[in-house]
């Protein structure tokens, strides 16, 4: 197969990697709503269930919080339950088993029993969504302790980390992205897996370091090439891992551009942005040559208006704006 | 007089009525001279609910018990002096004292866990009964809740893909009337719980929990029908709390009235009368209460020696 043939969706590579741990480990099963013959809400799951049918797949009534609880109680008896959460909003619908259940069960048992599962959700606005459709929401999990949280940004990215996902004894939330979904890139045919725990340069550069996690990293990627012509090298550091935080990725592009801008699609205010910001002024505070910016979603619900939304996510302008800011403190 | 059960069996059952109900009452007692931290939920009067199930069912069916599960992990036979350990914050308990009352667990004794969330066992046991069912497994996860647990979602949801998917799963509700201070006639519309079964398109029985023997049966046939693969089952026992929902309760939302009219109906005066009536002696039965009671001082004894964990048990395990 060419590489060339081997370019493909976002949402593809989610695909093939539930394909290929399916085939792999008949322990894991998918567990969701409209996951079977509908091949999910965005298509994530198509051709899977006439492969491996409904003994893998089981497909849900609007049930979130129980078919979370159902996952949990799989992954105890040594399952591995994949879950799809239609939308990262509905998130919320869940909340209680994924705080109460998946959280603290290993630590609380003390030790006793491992939940293996994986809870993959599509986060952000795609346009036009709106308020209960768009959020993302990665600020409500990283404040959760015993799930690892995950947002990859590229079609090779998801898939090596959807399948390490799926192998770690833990759960993990594996964030997804609607607005990335029909992003192509290269995604190698072979088995392979990424490391949860690990931040990644998406590009290097020598000036400022914009860090940031799911579709936002194609957009500052955007803004490098933009801003090359003017004389501006961007470094862009790409999150990967939400929870845990890659300090010493982040700690070693800080000391090396003294110019951090943290860029999310989330809410401003208590989140990941926040969070990284803080790491930066309690152990690099004397590397930095400019006050840390950030450029994140107005805490405010999503409007559903197209010409409304793009006043509340941050766009590429905001973090062009926020580079002349930092480059002329 | 029930012929499935042996006198000697039940004189068994008995004896283990009788150490759950000294285990609450020690840990009473254990409260009031500030041994024990946070709060506990004793089900002093539910005694025969806890021992009739799992009596009934095998060693390897998995349970999923609730805020009020002391009775549950007696009735499996947990070793009480690890049960009482945990509840002490100590080392030698199930999990180390991280979990305490409402977070307990024994994997090797098939016991999924007490659980702190009105509620969040019941998808959890049908998660179980999932995995039984796609491994081949003809052993049975049995989810036990209460009234007040059957308002919530869960309830609802869990029965519903349950029964849709054919789980070999027991719900067993302890109707004990009350959610905390709120009486069933004021929670719950349909007046009782099992007749939301049928909703379900599933079988649902509500049975007299104060009689050991007849939740013994009842749960013995609803196990049979759920392993052959039946379908999932709601078995509702009416049953009362004589103690307050946890221990700084003084129930000032029902009567001392009511209180004595049900205590007739405790469940361990119940016992030793159909014991008698068997034939066996007075003094065998006191023997059998004397034995759970000393059970019990020593697992308290024990538990008092042992020690508790530090900063790296505290610190250590969030994740496998």
């Amino acid at each position: 197969m060419t590489d060339d043939e081997r370019t493909i969706y976002y949402s593809k590579a989610v695909n093939e990697a539930l394909d290929d741990e399916l085939a792999r480990d008949d322990s894991v099963i998918l567990i969701g709503e409209d996951i079977g013959c509908y091949g999910g809400s965005f298509g994530v799951t198509k051709g899977l269930y006439d492969k491996y049918g409904a003994e893998r797949l089981w497909e849900t009534p609007i049930s979130e919080n129980s078919f979370v609880g159902i996952a949990v109680g799989a992954a105890m008896m040594g399952l591995r339950p994949v879950v799809e959460i239609m939308f990262m909003d509905f998130l919320a619908l869940a909340l209680d088993q994924l705080l109460n259940s998946a959280g603290k069960l290993h630590y609380m048992y003390g030790g006793q029993v491992t939940v293996p599962m994986v809870l993959r959700t599509p986060g952000g606005a795609k346009g036009g969504y709106g308020p209960s459709h768009s959020q993302m929401l990665s600020n409500l999990l990283v404040g959760i302790p015993g799930i690892k949280v995950v947002a990859p940004s590229t079609p090779a990215q998801v898939k090596g980390i959807l399948k390490a996902a799926i192998r770690d004894p833990n759960p993990v939330v594996v964030i997804e992205n609607k607005r990335l979904y029909p992003q192509r890139g290269y995604v190698p045919a072979e088995d392979y897996v990424l490391a949860l725990d690990k931040a990644v340069i998406a590009a290097a550069g020598q000036d400022i370091t914009l860090i940031s996690y799911s579709s936002m990293t194609p957009v500052c990627l955007a803004v490098k090439e933009a801003l090359k012509p003017v004389g501006i090298d961007l470094e862009v550091l790409d999150l990967v891992s939400l929870q845990p935080l890659d300090k010493e990725s982040i700690f070693a592009s800080v000391r090396k551009t003294g110019r951090v801008i943290i860029v999310e699609e989330a809410c401003l205010t208590g989140g990941v942005g926040a969070e990284v910001s803080a790491l930066i002024s309690e152990h690099c505070l004397d590397a930095l040559e400019a006050p840390i910016m950030r450029v994140a979603a107005a805490d405010m619900p999503i409007p559903s208006a197209l010409a409304l939304e793009k006043f509340v996510l941050p766009q590429a302008e905001d973090i062009v704006a926020a580079v002349k800011r930092i480059r002329e403190y | 007089m029930n012929d499935l059960i042996s006198s000697s069996d039940l004189l068994h059952m008995y004896q283990r009525m009788v150490s759950i109900r000294a285990f609450e009452e020690t840990l009473s007692g254990l409260f009031s001279k500030g041994l024990l931290g946070g709060t506990s939920h004793f089900c002093i009067g539910q005694e025969s609910c806890a021992v009739g199930v799992i009596s009934a069912a095998r060693e390897s069916d998995w349970l999923v018990s609730n805020h009020r599960g002391h009775g549950h992990l007696l009735a499996r036979g947990l070793d009480i002096a690890r049960v009482m350990g945990e509840l002490m914050g100590k080392l030698s308990g199930y999990c180390g004292g991280r979990g305490g009352s409402q977070h307990l667990c024994a994997m090797d004794r098939c016991f999924l866990g007490t659980n702190g969330i009105t509620g969040g066992g019941i998808p959890i046991a049908t998660g179980a009964a999932l995995a039984l069912k796609y491994r081949k497994s003809d052993n049975v996860a049995i989810a036990f809740f209460g009234d007040g647990a059957s308002n919530q979602g869960t309830f609802h949801e869990s029965l519903n893909m349950a029964s849709l998917w054919k789980l070999p799963v027991l719900f067993v509700c302890e109707n004990n009337l009350y959610g905390m201070s709120n009486p069933v006639s004021k929670s719950c519309a349909s007046g009782t719980i099992a007749v939301r079964a049928p909703a379900y398109a599933m079988h649902g029985e509500t049975h007299d929990g104060f009689d050991v023997e007849l939740v013994h049966e009842v749960t013995s046939a609803a196990l049979a029908r759920v392993r052959a693969g039946q379908g999932p089952e709601l078995l509702e026992l009416i049953t009362y709390r004589q103690c307050g929902h946890s221990k700084n309760d003084a129930r000032v939302y029902r009567s001392r009235e009511e209180e004595a009219h049900m205590a007739e109906r405790d469940c361990l005066l119940l016992t030793a009368k159909s014991l008698r009536q068997r034939g066996v002696s007075q003094e065998d039965i006191d023997a059998a209460a004397e034995a759970a009671r000393q059970d019990v001082a020593a697992a308290a004894e024990a538990a008092l020696a042992a020690p508790a964990g530090g900063r790296e048990h505290a610190l250590d395990g969030l994740f496998a």
